[in-house]
């Protein structure tokens, strides 16, 4: 269902096309992706599993899965959440007895000697860390290309419509959607160039990358590289999980906050951090039931002001739960948690049901790391940066000189901390062309401690540890 | 920490201000006891009542003689935890800073406490909407006296 009204976005459609979905008109807008133009018009199921057959809906509308992929205009494999609509487009769903039809060379891209472009940085990843590496490089008059593989920019600030926390230097007080477009702004006015749509597909010695770009592919030969590719939706195991209905809760807001599109009419939600909690109040924003969230912790780990703004909704949370079951026939019906004892073992007598069309999972975040390991950059497990991150020392750079991480693929923390590692970054991209300077010293020096003090709080103390440890393997 | 089991701030972790002082006009009320990177509520302040100190992550404090109760920190505060109370006789008013579809002004609601539990009914007395809250509205509701530390929220009962 649509969205005409919200309390603090206003979504801009574009032109009311239509699109053909397996022999049915689907009306869709101009600038949104196919598969919220299928949700709006009611198709939640995307594709189907290839052993069980089972139907699969959109899982983190970011595309980096495949749960939404679809054949479009014959070509197989598409990621439709971050695909847009164009007027009479064909799309059908795809599986093991439904294979692409015709010849593999109307959609296998053709063989050509690459055309190689040369830059002072490439960027991978349009979000909150890159474009903030963009724009302290191009103060010193770097060039860089932004490769991100969306068709929107921004990364996961696009779907924030809450004010951020921090200080004025970190856009305090600023909604997330709102910071995204300073940002986008500023690393044009500083001179990047920001490819969409385009992706990032192999790491070559030396810092070569392989890009796709409007289904050419063409190399990028980069004086720096810096990944700065986000992170993944965790998963959690239960019967049903994989029904169209259930979300990893960053899907939620993308439907929601980017297209105006609510996935249900009553959601439970899974995990109480902040993206849980916020998701959940942000589904409240948008007039949608939340009936509780529930959390398998026996305590709250978002920010107490994140959560008290939801109960005092009368959205309880529900903490020492999980998730038992769900189900449903095609979609989503219903959902049963179960309280946990001290060792996460299920209690038996206190399952509750929900009748809910929609169940989010906010169960954390993983690190993508899939370029940086591809690359060879020297990889390490830390529980509190979420999993395997590349090693790298103070100044953001990994294993391999002139690549670097920042963000949550360099370890989960906020967005806040993804702008000043972005910063952090793209400074030392222009010493080390540059050469050591007192002005790009005292900017480290600066942003350095600006991050070392967002981290000194208790909710910094994840961060704060897991890069010690990195710090001392690098 | 029995506000971290619960997900929202206890009355013993809220530093509420005197009698005379709510008595006297709206005062402003943070409800912001647990340590996190922020401090725009600093910044905002016009007459300097609120203050953090060097370590961002410190809890706010409001110097309740000096606030005047003009409620700017209330659509500044990103954790939307910052509220004003005042009371005259048997009459109580809270205003709260809201981000949903707002209520009518004159309207009936439900009143609700911090774990979202009616506690009473109230009128939205006045919804303000300024230019520096960036689309935050204050929602102030009248209420009896006597529930203005208890009231955080609100549900329309049409």
């Amino acid at each position: 269902m649509r969205l005409e009204q919200h309390p603090i976005l206003e979504f801009h459609r574009g032109r009311r096309i239509t699109i053909d979905f397996e022999g049915r008109n689907v009306p869709a807008f101009e600038g949104e992706p196919i598969a919220a133009a299928l949700h709006a018009a009611g198709v939640t199921t995307l594709s189907h599993s290839v052993r069980t057959h089972s139907p699969r809906g959109l899982f983190c509308a970011i595309g980096k899965c495949a749960a939404c992929v679809m054949e479009v205009n014959g070509i197989p494999n598409v990621r439709t959440c971050i695909e847009p609509v164009r007027q009479g487009m064909r799309v059908r769903r795809q599986s093991a007895e439904h294979p692409p039809p015709g010849n593999p060379e109307n959609f296998m891209p053709r063989f050509h000697e690459p055309e190689t472009v040369e830059t002072d940085l490439a960027i991978v990843g349009g979000g909150p860390a890159g474009l903030s590496a963009a724009v302290y490089a191009g103060r010193f008059g770097l060039r860089s290309i932004v490769v991100e593989e969306n068709y929107l920019v921004g990364g996961q600030l696009i779907k924030q419509t809450h004010k951020f926390f921090g200080s004025r230097s970190h856009y305090a007080g600023v909604r997330g959607v709102d910071i995204a477009a300073i940002l986008i702004r500023e690393a044009r006015d500083t001179g990047a160039d920001i490819w969409t749509s385009s992706s990032v597909i192999g790491y070559f010695p030396e810092k070569e990358l392989g890009v796709i770009r409007n289904g050419r592919y063409l190399r990028i030969r980069a004086r720096n590289i810096l990944v700065a590719t986000g992170a993944s939706e965790k998963m959690i195991s239960f019967p049903g999980n994989d029904l169209p209905g259930v979300y990893g809760a960053g899907a939620i807001q993308t439907l929601m906050n980017v297209h105006g599109i609510i996935p249900g009419r009553r959601v439970l939600m899974v995990g109480a951090g902040n993206i849980g909690v916020i998701v959940a109040y942000q589904l409240m924003q948008a007039g949608v039931q939340v009936a509780a969230v529930c959390e398998g912790l026996p305590r709250v780990g978002a920010y107490l002001v994140h959560s008290a703004k939801l109960l005092r909704l009368g959205v309880p949370i529900l903490t020492a739960h999980t998730v038992s079951k769900a189900w449903g026939n095609g979609h989503l019906k219903g959902v049963e948690i179960q309280a946990v004892d001290s060792r996460w073992q299920p209690i038996a007598g206190t399952e509750k049901r929900f009748e809910v069309d929609t169940l989010g999972l906010a169960v954390g975040l993983s690190p993508s790391v899939e370029l940086l390991s591809q690359a060879g950059a020297k990889m390490c497990w830390v529980s509190e940066l979420g999993g395997y991150v590349a090693r790298h020392d103070e100044f953001m750079q990994t294993s391999i000189p002139g690549v670097f991480v920042a963000g949550d693929v360099a370890g989960i923390e906020e967005a806040s901390a993804a702008m000043m590692e972005g910063r952090i970054a793209g400074i030392h991209a222009a010493r080390r062309l540059l050469g050591p300077s007192t002005e790009l010293d005292s900017l480290h020096r600066e942003q350095a401690a600006e991050l070392a003090v967002m981290r000194d709080g208790p909710f910094g103390e994840k961060a704060r540890l897991g890069n010690q440890r990195l710090l001392k393997e690098a | 920490m029995k506000c971290t089991k619960l997900g929202y701030f206890t009355d013993d972790t809220i530093d509420f201000p005197p009698l005379e002082r709510l008595e006297k006009r709206f005062v402003a009320v943070a409800e912001c006891g647990q340590e996190i990177p922020c401090n725009p509520c600093v910044d905002a302040c016009p007459v300097g009542a609120i203050t953090i100190g060097e370590n961002i992550n410190h809890i706010p404090h409001i110097d309740f003689q000096r606030c005047t109760g003009c409620g700017i920190c209330l659509g500044v505060c990103p954790g939307l935890s910052i509220f004003m109370a005042h009371r005259k006789g048997d009459t109580g008013w809270v205003t709260l800073p809201y981000e949903l579809f707002p209520p009518d002004e004159g309207e009936e609601v439900d009143l609700l406490d911090r774990q979202g539990k009616k506690v009473g009914r109230g009128v939205v007395e006045k919804i303000r909407r300024l230019k520096q809250h960036d689309r935050t509205l204050l929602i102030t509701l009248r209420m009896a006296a006597d529930l203005i530390h208890a009231v955080r929220g609100f549900r329309r009962s049409g």
